[in-house]
């Protein structure tokens, strides 16, 4: 069965924007389907509102939209191109649910369009619950006892006296509500009392108002097989994942290694049996999919927890962790290939068969809590965290500790956290033992001094610590072996297998070994020294417990020969010869790296997904190989994020899947300087990340392609950068450096309030506050002190806050002597909202032409005089027509992505031929490029994920995605950035006002159109005097605090529409909390700035003067034509 | 696991260092390498392993320990020579453990190492070839001594070694934590099984689907085995080279067209032989779980269980045999069929243990192949 000629035209679904539970794996698994689909001679459509992505890369796809991914927008897509079928099993939760919603609303049938890769029927089996449970039941397969309630009534029925089973399903429950994404709203209820809130939550969440209530499998061992099936009924396990953190803890948010370490071979064939069974009871004809199951220790019993019907975020881990590249056989199995028909890429040989490995891979999440105060820590059904790496090693110690030195969390392994965390005060926390919804997060208990813990203290609270499971347990773990607490008592507590305690165990005693060694001979000897690498121990870990430097161990090393060599991912364990050169570190006798003699060049990736660091930099990774390969350099990529384009193994000449440390990346400069030259590194893409690594590597002799070094140091350092802005006569808020509490107060009263505080040299505003009074920056600034420890430095930054100054956003490049601005983008939110979290536009839509131009001539004149070569972001501040600059950055910036789709000009790959020493003239590059259209790009936010955390912006980003509305108008392109980003605008109905004393002007404005427009006012006391002083009717409604019936009964009794709330001080902020949650919780839509309000009327207007025009669609190839 | 110095040398010269676990001695035998990730019980107790130093290619070996249902000899001891991993558990952690690997292999007297860089011992014995070596706490002068000294695989008969003393009835099934043959069985047939080193589960699948099986050795003729008034006859796998076996391939030749015969691995291979087929050395050969074979009357494909050296020369059964399987990979033969006589063999291991259970259906072929002869 070959390719299938009756398929001409493709249309493949992205999965929008990165949002939690759904991150970069789906641009990796789309773009290897649209290559593959190219490849094989389709016209492919591509559709994903997602900018930051290699997917919608205009030559990557015939066509490609980026627009909103909901059902009228797909019509209009697939009634203007027509295609033959949709591919939507690449595209995760969000592609198979809109293919669902198209199939319902009869799309499909009327345009003749076929579904492709998975039928609806199957993706209804697979994802309704109940059909799902029941179809297990037909093959003999179990799945927890579970029922379906749609009130807190029938959930108590079924967890305390009956259900159709007879007994009662008895506490602890798991609560899963249904159709949603990462497990959003999930929850278990430990005991009667925590069932109300959790159910009730669940409810809400869930699109269809219903939720699972589930028998509990808590502390059961948790697998994943990633499979795949194909027309003939073919089936193979591609890998088999087990999750080290046991059942209770979302898949994504376990620590999980691959292959599975703790089965018998018969264990192991009885899930490959089960999963066979289901793949064809579902009906799964193509493709790839992942089953997951429980197992419990105790008796080997196992039931089947979920199977989803496409790739996911594990069958990218799958992907990476053995070399099979599943999307991409996944995407030719769709249109009709057999497995045995296709190749193996790797080894040359058959893609029908097992990959199986000769390593050991640990998949470890990243968490970013700290942005998320007040939110619940523990680890449960829905999924937190925000990104992963992965690691390899020949050894699962190995494997874990490296895994643990890539989170760059400031952890150079499983390292001690004792005398790092107070334990007997996080034993103690009451946001971490609380239980919370719809609460305003708890006051931080004030710090009282007490004695320096006994052991039995640490002991004891350990021993409560490690039952619940959080972010960094399994560091507690460890603290827990070091303590002496014995391994079978953590079993009893955790349900890790005792094999993953071992393991532990072993590190732990290493450890032991190193200082005691060291302390007999003086130094260590070579053995050592290679058992304690073997073991995954970085050069600093060793440095740390034998009390020298990282240097010093490092020059050890080199003398007695303990030296990285590298080994191959292969798919095979070495049974045949690897075409493909996908490394990893490790040390044994030979390595296999075998570098060319070419001229090459290594690219520093990003590392995990953060806030403030994600997809957007992989995306100039991606471009950064794919420009310098068409100028002839070997490309190597550097990174250990298995999300990734970048970590594909087609997608640069050479791929090192390791840690993004000074070590691991110093010895792959070595290993590629064996043979050929090494041109330089490319450090300005992979974010701060790469940056951080530019000065100790050029120190170490490592060319540094691009902009120096020192021009970074010269943009970072505050008193080099005002002497920068000196000479060129620009300028800047009024700032000041402090290192300690009292010179921030010092500083803040000459420069006057409000002003802004953060740490220097972080990204993303990590801990940055405006403060609008001294009481508050004292608070504040112990916090902010604390974060620049982190980031490595002791500096923070007090800064004069330019209120209600619009900021703008430019992207630039520079070959040293020339510099083209690739776009200018206005922030639609003011200042104080951090840039990476306020829509911005493109071009701007409401500065004067003068200033814009004036912008670009500083930005010229910045470039120059740092010398930049590649890419430089500026942001800029304007008030009253003056024109601040607020910070340089001479790297390739977040906003980058966004830009070249905007403007059709590959900014990152331009940079990129730039660094490697091309001219902007040799280019073709003169001019910036003015888009006749306007492009508006909004951000998406956790916050549903989060429970008891505010939704209010501010100067900290916490948003993990974007999207982007591109239309002839702003308004237009704004309510397209809007939709695309979850919120549906009402077209009328009932709008709240309440804002502070300052906007209450631009509220009577909003008021006023909104009314227009037929929407009903309601504001609180002070807003409604305002709106009644400029005659404009309003029903004034209670504040929460003053009492029922307030603006929150209104709400959850469905009378509010559309929220717009600003607020100033602390004491307002917490007061108007619950609007803010519970608009979340409603999905009404919500406004916390007066500009975005303003921007929203300006989209109700417009589409209430042509409701068509905003679900009109273009292709970026129409948009950009040039391009 | 003592923590002493050992090494692996092959014959060639190449020495590997590694620590010292199991028993004390010093082993030899032919290096070979498995890739599966599970199994290492089956690997260690299967038969045809006799007389090899068995590397596994994954690098976590040990973990669950050693349980009393996994053995694949009927014995219940391990046949390997030698046992080689990267790293070994120090726990024996899965709720069926009775012990764990080290304490196992030092009481069955194996010699093993660990810490061996089973990657670049891998890549070896691909490039240059399986090899003899030796392995223990000797010089590395001793143990290259040692390997040359060791007899070729080639020629070499191992099914003496591995074969029972006496025929004996066997009635064990999958039991409680194996996977039956999947369907309803009462067939009822009796069938002989001439064992050149079986493996447990393909006598238990014999029982699943319904079989009374009677277990001879390896050097019982065909007119012995007349006598036992079987309804077919089952040709095991096996350690050795086929061509040595020359005894079993009269057997197989006095029972061709006779009685139904199914054979599996060294059966596969003696089948072939005694319709006038030639085999030959691998270079490395293929052991491991996830090897692919196409079905070339189904055309589907089935990952299969291997552990063999030997191959069939497919050119060689050109208007002697129907070759119904190959390799997907190398295009090798793993399949034969003689539709009018009743017999068919495969290469690979249908019984899996350690494996996919993919081709357990031919256990049930064998069954249909006796009830047709029954009726005509």
């Amino acid at each position: 069965m070959p390719r299938r000629d009756d398929l001409r035209k493709i249309l493949l679904i992205g999965s929008g924007p990165i949002i939690i539970g759904q991150a970069c794996e789906f641009d990796y698994s789309g773009t290897q389907g649209a290559k593959a689909l190219a490849a094989e001679g389709y016209e492919v459509i591509l559709v994903n509102s997602n900018p930051a992505t290699i997917m919608t890369d205009p030559e990557l796809a015939y066509r490609t939209y980026v627009e909103p991914l909901d059902v009228p927008t797909l019509t209009a897509i697939l009634e203007q191109e027509r295609p033959d079928a949709i591919l939507p099993t690449l595209g995760g939760q969000t592609a198979l649910n809109l293919a669902l919603a198209l199939d319902a609303a009869g799309v499909l049938a009327r345009l003749g369009i076929e579904l492709i890769g998975a039928s609806p029927a199957a993706i209804r089996k697979a994802e309704d619950r109940a059909l799902f449970k029941a179809a297990m039941e037909r093959i003999g397969l179990t799945c927890p006892r579970s029922g379906h309630v749609k009130s807190v009534e029938e959930a108590r029925a079924l967890a305390e006296t009956s259900g159709p089973w007879g007994a009662p399903l008895g506490y602890p429950v798991i609560v899963r509500p249904s159709f949603t994404l990462g497990g959003t709203g999930g929850g278990i209820a430990f005991r009667p009392e925590e069932l109300e809130a959790k159910v009730r939550w669940a409810i809400e969440q869930s699109p269809t108002h219903e939720t699972l209530i589930e028998e509990s499998v808590l502390g059961w061992k948790e697998f994943e097989l990633e499979v795949i099936r194909d027309k003939a009924d073919n089936f193979i396990v591609v890998c088999s994942i087990e999750n080290i953190d046991p059942m209770g803890v979302h898949t994504g948010d376990s620590i999980t290694c691959a292959p599975s370490m703790t089965l018998t071979d018969r264990e192991y064939q009885k899930l490959r049996n089960a999963a066979r069974a289901v793949m064809t009871e579902i009906g799964v004809e193509t493709g790839g999919s992942n089953v997951q199951f429980a197992v419990n220790p105790e008796d080997g019993r196992f039931v089947v927890i979920e199977m989803n019907p496409r790739v996911s975020r594990s069958s990218a881990l799958a992907s990476k962790a053995t070399g099979y590249p599943i999307a991409k056989i996944a995407a030719k199995l769709a249109v009709g290939y057999r497995l045995d028909e296709l190749t193996n890429d790797i080894t040359g040989t058959s893609a029908a068969f097992e990959p199986t490995i000769d390593y050991v891979v640990v998949k470890w999440p990243r968490f970013a809590f700290e942005k998320f105060p007040g939110a619940d820590r523990r680890l449960g059904p829905q999924m937190k965290s925000v990104g992963e790496v992965m690691s390899i090693g020949r050894t699962f110690a190995e494997a874990l500790q490296k895994a643990a030195r890539s989170l760059e969390t400031g952890r150079d392994g499983l390292e001690s956290l004792l005398g790092k965390v107070d334990y007997r005060q996080l034993g103690s926390d009451p946001n971490q033992a609380r239980d919370m919804l719809m609460d305003a997060p708890r006051e931080p208990s004030v710090p009282v001094e007490m004695p320096p813990p006994s052991h039995e203290d640490l002991v004891a609270a350990l021993e409560k610590i490690v039952g619940v499971p959080v972010a960094d347990r399994l560091f507690y773990v460890a603290d827990a072996v070091r303590l002496g607490i014995p391994l079978e008592s953590l079993y009893e507590a955790t349900r890790i297998d005792r094999w993953f305690l071992s393991q532990i165990d072993r590190i732990v005693r290493f450890e032991r070994t190193l200082a005691e060694v060291a302390k007999e001979k003086g130094a260590l000897d070579e053995r050592t020294l290679r058992d304690a690498k073997r073991l995954g121990f970085s050069d600093r870990s060793i440095a740390r417990l034998i009390g020298r430097t990282e240097d010093e161990v490092r020059a050890l090393r080199m003398t007695l020969g303990v030296r990285a060599v590298f080994g191959r991912v292969d798919t095979c364990a070495a049974e045949f010869v690897a075409k493909t050169p996908y490394l990893y570190s490790t040390y044994e006798r030979e390595s296999e790296a075998a570098p060319s003699g070419r001229r090459k060049v290594i690219i520093l990736g990003g590392g995990p997904n953060r806030i403030g660091q994600g997809i957007e930099f992989d995306y100039c990774c991606v471009h950064a190989a794919f420009a310098l390969r068409d100028l002839g350099f070997e490309t190597i990529m550097v990174n250990c994020n298995p999300e990734t384009v970048s970590t594909d193994y087609d997608t640069s000449d050479r791929l090192y899947f390791e840690p993004l440390t000074f070590e691991d990346v110093l010895s792959i400069c070595d290993e590629e300087r064996k043979d050929g030259e090494l041109v330089g590194v490319v450090v300005q893409y992979g974010g701060q990340t790469p940056l951080k690594l530019s000065v100790p590597l050029a120190r170490a002799g490592v060319p540094i392609l691009g902009t120096p070094a020192d021009a970074i140091d010269r943009a970072e350092d505050r008193g080099r950068f005002d002497a920068l802005l000196t000479k060129l006569g620009l300028k800047r808020p009024r700032a000041a450096v402090a290192s300690s509490v009292e010179e921030a107060i010092e500083a803040a009263r000459s420069i006057g309030y409000p002003v802004l505080v953060r740490p220097s040299y972080v990204l993303g505003g990590r801990a940055m506050m405006i403060c609008h009074e001294e009481k508050e920056l004292e608070a504040y600034t112990h916090a902010a002190v604390e974060a620049a420890r982190e980031a490595g430095t002791h500096t923070i930054l007090v800064d004069e806050f330019l209120k209600d100054a619009i900021e703008v956003d430019v992207d630039a490049l520079g070959d040293g002597r020339e510099v083209v601005i690739g776009g200018v983008m206005q922030h639609i939110e003011e200042a104080g909202i951090h840039s990476g979290d306020s829509s911005c536009v493109l071009p701007p839509h409401s500065l004067p032409l003068e200033v814009v131009a004036s912008i670009e001539e500083q930005s010229r004149q910045l470039a120059l005089e740092l010398g930049v070569i590649g890419l430089m972001n500026v942001q800029f501040a304007v008030k009253g027509g003056t024109i601040y600059v607020l910070e340089v950055n001479p790297r390739a910036s977040r906003t980058v992505p966004f830009v070249s789709k905007a403007t059709g000009r590959p900014l990152a790959k331009i940079a990129a031929q730039v660094m490697a020493g091309k001219t902007l003239a040799e280019l073709g590059i003169t001019d910036g490029v003015m888009p006749q259209h306007v492009a508006v790009k909004e951000s998406v936010f956790p916050f549903a994920k989060f429970p008891g955390v505010d939704t209010q912006l501010g100067p900290e980003m916490r948003s993990t995605g974007e999207v982007m509305g591109i239309a002839p108008t702003f308004a237009h392109a704004f309510g397209k950035a809007l939709r695309a980003s979850g919120m549906q605008l009402p077209n009328t109905g009932c709008a709240f006002i309440s804002v502070k004393n300052d906007d209450k002007p631009a509220a009577c404005v909003i008021a006023r159109r909104l009314r227009a427009l037929g929407f009903t006012i309601l504001a609180t006391s002070g807003t409604a005097q305002a709106l009644a002083r400029a005659r404009i009717p309003a029903t004034p409604i209670n504040k929460v605090n003053e009492g029922s019936p307030h603006v929150v009964d209104a709400m959850k009794a469905g009378q509010v529409s559309l929220v717009v709330n600003t607020t100033v001080g602390a004491r307002s902020i917490r007061d108007s909390y619950p609007i803010r949650r519970n608009a979340l919780l409603a999905n009404v839509p919500y406004f916390t700035t007066m500009a975005a309000a303003m921007a929203a009327v300006d989209v109700l207007e417009a589409s209430a003067h042509d409701a068509r025009a905003s679900y009109r669609v273009r292709s970026l190839q129409e948009w950009n034509p040039s391009t | 696991m003592s923590g002493e110095r050992a090494y692996l040398c092959l014959a060639d010269g190449t020495t590997f260092e590694g620590v010292a676990w199991g028993a004390p001695g010093i082993a030899t035998g032919e290096v070979v390498f498995t890739t599966g990730m599970t199994g290492y019980q089956e690997v260690l107790t299967d038969p045809s392993y006799c007389g090899q130093i068995v590397t596994m290619t994954a690098p976590q070996i040990g973990n669950t320990g050693i349980n009393r249902d996994d053995d694949e000899s009927t014995t219940g001891a391990p046949h390997v020579a030698g046992f080689l991993v990267r790293d070994l558990s120090p726990v024996a952690a899965n709720f069926r453990a009775s012990e764990t690997l080290d304490a196992y292999l030092a009481r069955h007297g194996i010699v093993a190492l660990a810490g061996i860089d089973t990657r670049l011992l891998t890549r070896t014995l691909r490039d240059r070839g399986s090899q003899n070596g030796a392995i223990g706490k000797a010089s590395p002068e001793e143990l290259i001594r040692r390997a040359r000294e060791a007899p070729s695989m080639e020629g070499l008969d191992l099914a003496q070694r591995v074969t029972p003393k006496e025929p004996y009835v066997w009635t064990e099934g999958s039991g409680a934590f194996g996977t039956k043959v999947p369907g309803a069985h009462a067939a009822n047939k009796h069938v002989v099984c001439v064992d050149l080193g079986i493996k447990r589960n393909i006598l238990r699948s014999l029982v699943d689907v319904g079989c009374r099986v009677t277990v001879v050795p390896a050097k019982t003729t065909a007119a012995e085995i007349l006598d036992l008034a079987p309804d077919g006859v089952f040709v095991s796998n096996g350690p050795g080279d086929p061509a040595a076996v020359s005894y079993a391939i009269d057997t197989v030749r006095g029972l061709v067209g006779k009685k139904p015969l199914f054979g599996i691995c060294l059966g596969h291979q003696i089948l072939a032989l005694a319709m006038g087929g030639r085999t030959y050395k691998l270079k490395f050969g293929h052991r491991g779980i996830n090897q692919p074979v196409k079905d070339l009357d189904t055309g589907r494909i089935e990952i299969t269980t291997q552990n063999h050296g030997f191959a069939v020369d497919l050119a060689s059964l050109e208007g002697k045999a129907r070759t119904t399987h190959v390799h997907l990979n190398d295009g090798t033969s793993e399949g034969l069929d003689l539709p009018g006589l009743s017999a068919f063999s495969v290469q690979y291991h249908p019984e899996a243990a350690a494996g996919p259970h993919d081709a357990l259906y031919l256990f049930e072929r064998f069954v249909r192949r006796m009830e047709e002869a029954a009726r005509s």
